[in-house]
């Protein structure tokens, strides 16, 4: 594989993505309003309910609109990485997988090309999010905007990561009900994302102890510190080591060799 | 030296110079912790606690901010702070439980109200001793003095009065009925207009000094925020008193006033219990002491927004700021 060759290739995944994000008018629309719907009507709702508390990164006492904008930047994501799944799913049933594989690129390489490409469409999604946050009232300092974007890709890069292992354990299209059911509604309830530990714990210890090892909320706290220039180490090093294997079971499921694998796709 | 050199020497400078500048020290009275806490205005963190009397409440400066002058209620005095050593130097008699004062601008009388002994009793800070004791409402809490310093103001809490007191001969001269539990006063620099905090009212009224009377009446609604929640106490004007700054108690924000149109601009999410705030000099920041959460949030006053919380003793009171040298 030489360089010019894999670039080739690499713009033809991400322009295949991002041209398929575009014409999908209602797929971005869709992206847009569900994170807006929760910061707009759910969020007014439980602004009281949140009570107060600083914990980092916070300086100073904040509404709830504020917490709960990192943890809607990971649902934009969670949401994306899973519609990557669902797209994968779509290209194997129409075929255009089998022709996208049988490229003469080693298969890992052809798999980060489809993760960067979902991750840059999120970005997009995100970044949209942001800007109508902002105007919306919610006070998110500007640097973040800069700050955020490396914890993106690296939160991008976990949660494709994993839809893509997904999509290779979904036989059918029909199937994907199932990961919203127990893949999307558990990551993102059971997460720091709505509420903040100390709140969980207050109701559930069990809870609280869900919540603090599922990796999305070391995603969303990734990004809530990222916002507010700061690193929450702990999270940057679950969400590396996540990626790493989600990754890897991804492209080792993806092994035409693999009875279970090639029974589905052939 | 190049020309490269010079301008990154200038540049030095400057940073060097705004780094400096205005490093005020806020000092906050810890109701619970019978403390003194003192939070540098631009790194925000705690450089001295000081332990004094009772139950410290109302603290004011002296003209050179020399002397702190601290209603330490609870061992009903008014305890003298000098600022340079830190140490309590002398104590005022101050009367039963004292708990706000306001210092007159000849720097020597200090107009105290006596919360359970419906008086305001006013002290000579040289002499230390008691020059009037003047009847006023019941329960007196805030306490204002004109800029000219002809005029003296005690609100009291039950009675919902300001008392006006001729500082001359510290008669009570006359009274304003406003809405329940007055907490406290604060007049304009020009002492045309005087601003009164309602706690239990949720008001804050605009009287006009002239003739005594209520010209405006502020109120204040919080999404998602009970009315009766909704207490306004401390009142701070930015120097240029373009704004004023209003804390609402247990509604856990300060709402920030418009002076010219008195509309409410913005209600800013702070501590629990917001009561009292203090304004730096230049009229950039606002602290403000919540006294439930134990600490003291920093208003930024062009962004309108609340940017730091600084913890400091038990249950803050009062706020005061020492301009840098």
């Amino acid at each position: 594989m030489n360089a010019a060759m894999a670039w080739r290739a690499f713009r033809g995944v991400a322009l295949r993505e991002v041209l398929r994000f575009f014409r999908q008018r209602g797929r971005f629309l869709a992206a847009l309003v569900r994170p807006l719907v929760w910061l707009v009507i759910f969020a007014a709702g439980f602004r009281a309910a949140l009570g107060l508390s600083i914990e980092e990164p916070y300086e100073t006492y904040t509404t709830y609109e504020v917490y709960i904008v990192p943890g809607l930047i990971g649902m934009v994501q969670l949401f994306n990485g899973m519609q990557s799944s669902l797209s994968m799913v779509y290209d194997r049933e129409m075929g255009s997988m089998r022709l996208l594989l049988t490229a003469p690129l080693p298969r890992w390489f052809l798999l980060l090309a489809k993760l960067f490409a979902g991750v840059a469409v999120s970005l997009l999604q995100v970044y949209a999010f942001l800007l109508i946050s902002r105007v919306y009232g919610v006070h998110i300092p500007l640097d973040g905007f800069v700050g955020v974007l490396p914890a993106l890709i690296l939160c991008g890069l976990m949660l494709g990561a994993l839809g893509l292992l997904l999509s290779s354990l979904i036989t059918q299209i029909e199937n994907f009900a199932g990961v919203m059911n127990f893949v999307i509604f558990p990551m993102f309830f059971l997460s720091t994302a709505l509420y903040p530990l100390w709140k969980m714990a207050e109701s559930s210890p069990l809870l609280e102890r869900i919540c603090a090892i599922n990796p999305f909320s070391h995603a969303v706290e990734l990004l809530r510190f990222a916002l507010y220039g700061k690193l929450n180490v702990m999270s940057l090093g679950v969400c590396l080591a996540c990626t790493m294997v989600f990754f890897i079971a991804a492209v080792w499921s993806y092994n035409p060799r693999r009875r279970f694998h090639s029974s589905r796709t052939g | 030296m190049s020309g490269f050199g010079k301008s990154l020497m200038t540049l030095l400078v400057a940073v060097f110079l705004t780094s400096t500048a205005h490093a005020h020290l806020a000092y906050v009275s810890n109701e619970k912790d019978n403390t003194i806490t003192v939070v540098d205005t631009n790194t925000y963190k705690v450089v001295q606690t000081i332990h004094v009397g009772l139950r410290p409440r109302g603290i004011i400066f002296n003209k050179n901010f020399t002397k702190l002058y601290i209603c330490a209620s609870d061992s009903d005095t008014v305890q003298v702070l000098e600022v340079s050593s830190g140490k309590i130097i002398s104590t005022l008699p101050s009367g039963d439980d004292p708990e706000q004062f306001a210092l007159h601008p000849n720097d020597r009388h200090l107009y105290v109200a006596n919360e359970d002994d419906s008086i305001t009793t006013v002290i000579d800070t040289l002499t230390k001793k008691v020059v009037a004791e003047i009847d006023v409402g019941v329960e007196p809490e805030g306490m204002a003095i004109s800029p000219d310093g002809k005029l003296a103001v005690t609100t009291s809490e039950t009675t919902n009065m300001v008392h006006w007191i001729d500082a001359r001969t510290f008669k009570l001269t006359a009274n304003t009925l406003v809405d329940s539990r007055p907490r406290h006063a604060e007049f304009t620099r020009d002492g045309k207009r005087l601003f009164v905090s309602s706690e239990i009212g949720g008001t804050v009224a605009l009287i006009d000094v002239l003739s005594r009377r209520i010209t405006n009446k502020i109120s204040f609604t919080i999404p998602g925020i009970a009315k009766d929640r909704i207490q306004p106490v401390g009142i701070v004007l930015t120097p240029d008193e373009s704004l004023a700054f209003v804390a609402l108690g247990p509604a856990n924000h300060v709402a920030v006033v418009d002076v010219k149109t008195l509309a409410v601009l913005k209600y800013i999410l702070v501590g629990r219990r917001v009561w009292h705030l203090a304004v730096t000099p230049e009229g950039d920041k606002v602290f403000t002491t919540n006294g439930v959460s134990g600490d003291v949030t920093v208003i930024d006053v062009r962004a309108l927004r609340a940017i730091r919380t600084i913890k400091v003793g038990r249950f803050p009171w009062g706020v005061r700021i020492r301009p840098a040298k």
